[in-house]
């Protein structure tokens, strides 16, 4: 089984450095098949490993090569399989290579082809890299790699200039996250010695609940700037600049959760530290109603799916703060089919409508894009947590998850959101799909996308549909990892009634936007409202930010250049540059190029040196 | 003769030919200057050698003289060059490495 782990992990680097070779020359199909077909071989060894873990209960844990030995640190180049990595590594390969394929048609056009791929092929790499190690160290590798790449393929257009400061601010906002992870990495080998996960989490229990704290914190805070939390979450919907598939693979479907993926990894580490997993699960709560009203308003197709991400992101730390560990993974998992067909989809529109982005300008184009209609619908319908599709059941468990901690606040607020995402996913269908059309015909010829484009939407739009109905196999293969974890506090028949009342909002929500949008939307005057502006301007978090931040770092950065750096660090190297050269232009007048006189000079010196010797040996 | 007395003719032959490079201006008298500066050093050290009945000192002279006889045939070499190109070996015109 080993090589299968190799071949799962290498196949896509494979591809990326193929791809590279010709990075710099004009479209070739060929790498975009064939960084797919790279892709679809490691998705049929992640598959394999299912089931070979699935079917047999074991563990693969291989050793590429020892990587840092020195004194008592040995950080070796391992990887593991076991059931969290497997579902990680499946969910990572499939959606991927949907994605993959999606490409080709989506950037057929485009100057970059080639080099596109390399990037997204290392993408997928460097995430399989991050979910299958199984030391802190290699972990960081490949969160920095993800990082690297989604840097790569935000300011993928680097050209326009919102594209590279979405870049920046992405990589920037990510270090910010990072330091707090390495930082925890450090105390955690401080500790413990080690950063080989079996050995921390055997001998996590043995620290001091301070000491736990402060790591718990840490790790988190490594998890915010990934996973975009508050206050880190600016990025993500700035990310937007890059190509569609990007945002339905990085930002949607797998870098994004590698936040959650680390606190469900380090699960012993927060079940012992529940002030700080329950800090975890209101901050959850608070980014997922959060976000989900900042996506009730806002006009960009793109940016309301961001914003639904960063409000699932929201739900799947709340499970994870609580304890539901299995539950957040199962969440990640139905969240990564539906949100990256739903930006697939948004990518075909895009296409028919030459890059429009604002959904008022559309309408009406379900007769033209059937397909992508009734996916997108599909999809949405799974992001409200429709019965019985995939986000029915991983959203409801979450929901009992916070009502069985007593955390009525969390479940309440949970509630409310999982209303204000039925209403938004389906304004974003009903503008873009139904209603009438906003756009002239002579403006815009939409068209569906090619038909290989939708056969590799369907794949996940069906999984979509049925990834939930696993619930149970699910549950019994990931709680040999994870802790187990169900609803004690809740009878049979509280549980009926949660369904139920989850579900009556999720309809209604639904129903509100239908009704609402087919008889043309709110009123005008709704947009003058206060509430309006402040959701539209989102909280006035990036003015905030760049007032209270930027222009300070700012004007700091042009105060230190003008000061210490031009008048006390380069007047001083210059001063000195300055004096050496005075210095040579005063004992220029000894070098005459007279022979003589230097021979003179030199006897001269000759007979100070004796007399010097003569008088050391005298005294 | 004592071993003090060669070593004084030495130091007379040695002086000699320190006044020569630091008063002579033409470059030719400079290379004689500076083989009786060498050549005085040698009867030193042929003197001390056979004072010690150590043979090494005699070698190192002859060494010298080699070095010496293959300095003067490349510097009388240049000099030849210097003055073909110039018309003057007086060591005052030579001053091109002036700063």
């Amino acid at each position: 089984m080993e090589k299968f782990v190799y071949i799962a992990l290498f196949a896509p680097l494979v591809g990326s450095l193929i791809a590279a070779l010709f990075s710099t020359q004009p479209k070739t199909a060929f790498t975009g098949w064939f960084t797919s077909f790279m892709l679809a071989v490691s998705m049929y060894a992640s598959l394999n490993l299912l089931h070979f873990v699935y079917t047999t209960d074991s563990i693969i844990q291989v050793n590429l090569f020892d990587w840092i030995v020195i004194g008592s640190l040995n950080i070796p180049f391992g990887f593991v399989v076991d059931q969290v990595s497997v579902v990680m590594m499946t969910v990572v390969t499939v959606v991927s290579t949907m994605v993959h394929i999606h490409s080709i048609g989506y950037m057929e056009h485009d100057k970059g082809f080639n080099r596109y791929f390399s990037y997204l092929s290392a993408f997928v790499f460097s995430m399989l890299v991050l979910v299958m190690s199984d030391n802190f160290a290699v972990l960081f590798i490949g969160w920095e790699g993800v990082g690297v790449c989604s840097w790569l393929l935000i300011g993928f257009w680097y050209h326009k200039e919102s594209a590279t400061w979405a870049a920046n601010e992405a990589f920037i906002m990510n270090r910010v996250g990072d330091l707090g992870l390495l930082l925890g990495m450090f105390l955690i080998y401080w500790h413990i010695g080690s950063l080989q996960y079996d050995i921390v989490f055997a001998q996590i229990s043995t620290l001091e609940n301070s000491t736990l704290v402060w790591i718990a914190a840490l790790l988190f805070l490594g998890a915010m700037g990934k996973s975009a939390q508050f206050p880190l979450h600016t990025w993500l919907a700035d990310a937007m600049e890059g190509p569609t598939p990007v945002s339905a693979l990085i930002h949607a479907a797998t870098m994004v959760t590698a936040g959650v993926y680390l606190v469900i990894r380090s699960n012993e580490l927060y079940t012992l530290v529940p002030e700080v997993g329950y800090a975890i699960a209101a901050l959850g709560a608070f980014v997922a109603i959060f976000a989900a009203s900042m996506a009730l308003v806002n006009n960009d197709m793109k940016r309301i799916i961001a914003y639904s991400t960063l409000s699932q992101l929201g739900y799947m730390f709340v499970a994870a703060g609580l304890g539901a560990y299995w539950v957040a993974l199962f969440h990640l998992a139905t969240h990564a089919f539906f949100k990256s067909v739903l930006f697939l989809g948004a990518g075909n529109v895009m296409h028919a409508m030459d890059d429009e982005l604002d959904i008022r300008k559309m309408g009406g184009l379900h007769n033209k894009m059937k397909a992508t209609s009734i996916i997108m619908a599909v999809a949405s319908l799974a992001l409200a947590g429709i019965f019985p599709l995939a986000g029915f059941f991983s959203k409801d468990k979450i929901l009992e998850a916070a009502f069985n901690a007593d955390a009525i606040m969390l479940w309440a607020v949970l509630w409310i959101t999982a209303g204000l995402t039925a209403f938004y996913s389906f304004r974003l269908v009903m503008k873009i799909f139904f209603g009438e059309q906003n756009y002239s015909n002579e403006e815009h010829h939409p068209h569906e996308a090619k038909n290989f484009v939708i056969a590799a939407m369907i794949p996940l739009a069906i999984l979509a549909v049925i990834a939930g109905w696993f619930e149970h196999a699910f549950v019994e293969f990931v709680t040999k990892t994870l802790p187990t974890w169900e609803a004690s506090n809740l009878n049979h028949s509280t549980a009926w009634i949660l369904i139920l009342v989850t579900s009556a909002v999720a309809i209604g929500g639904i129903a509100v936007a239908v009704i609402k949008y087919r008889n043309g939307g709110f009123s005008k005057s709704w947009e003058n409202t206060f509430i309006y502006k402040l959701l539209s301007n989102q909280y006035y978090i990036p003015k905030f930010y760049e007032n209270f931040i930027s222009k300070p770092y700012y004007a700091m950065s042009v105060w230190l250049w003008n000061v210490i750096e031009v008048k006390l660090i380069d007047a001083s190297i210059d001063g000195l540059a300055h004096l050496v050269n005075k210095l040579g232009v005063k004992a220029r007048p000894i070098q005459t190029g007279n022979l003589s006189s230097s021979l003179r000079l030199m006897v001269l010196g000759l007979i100070l040196g004796l007399v010097f010797a003569l008088v050391l040996s005298v005294l | 003769m004592t071993l003090n007395a060669y070593l004084i003719l030495s130091t007379i032959l040695f002086c000699i030919g320190l006044i020569g490079v630091l008063r002579r201006k033409n470059v030719l008298m400079l290379f004689f200057s500076t083989e009786i500066m060498l050549n005085a050093v040698n009867v030193g050290l042929a003197a001390i050698s056979k004072f010690h009945g150590d043979l090494s000192g005699q070698i190192f002279a002859f060494f010298i003289i080699a070095v010496a006889a293959s300095e003067v045939a490349i510097g009388l070499g240049l000099l030849i060059l210097w003055y073909k190109r110039t018309g003057s070996i007086n060591l005052d015109d030579i001053a091109v490495m002036k700063g």
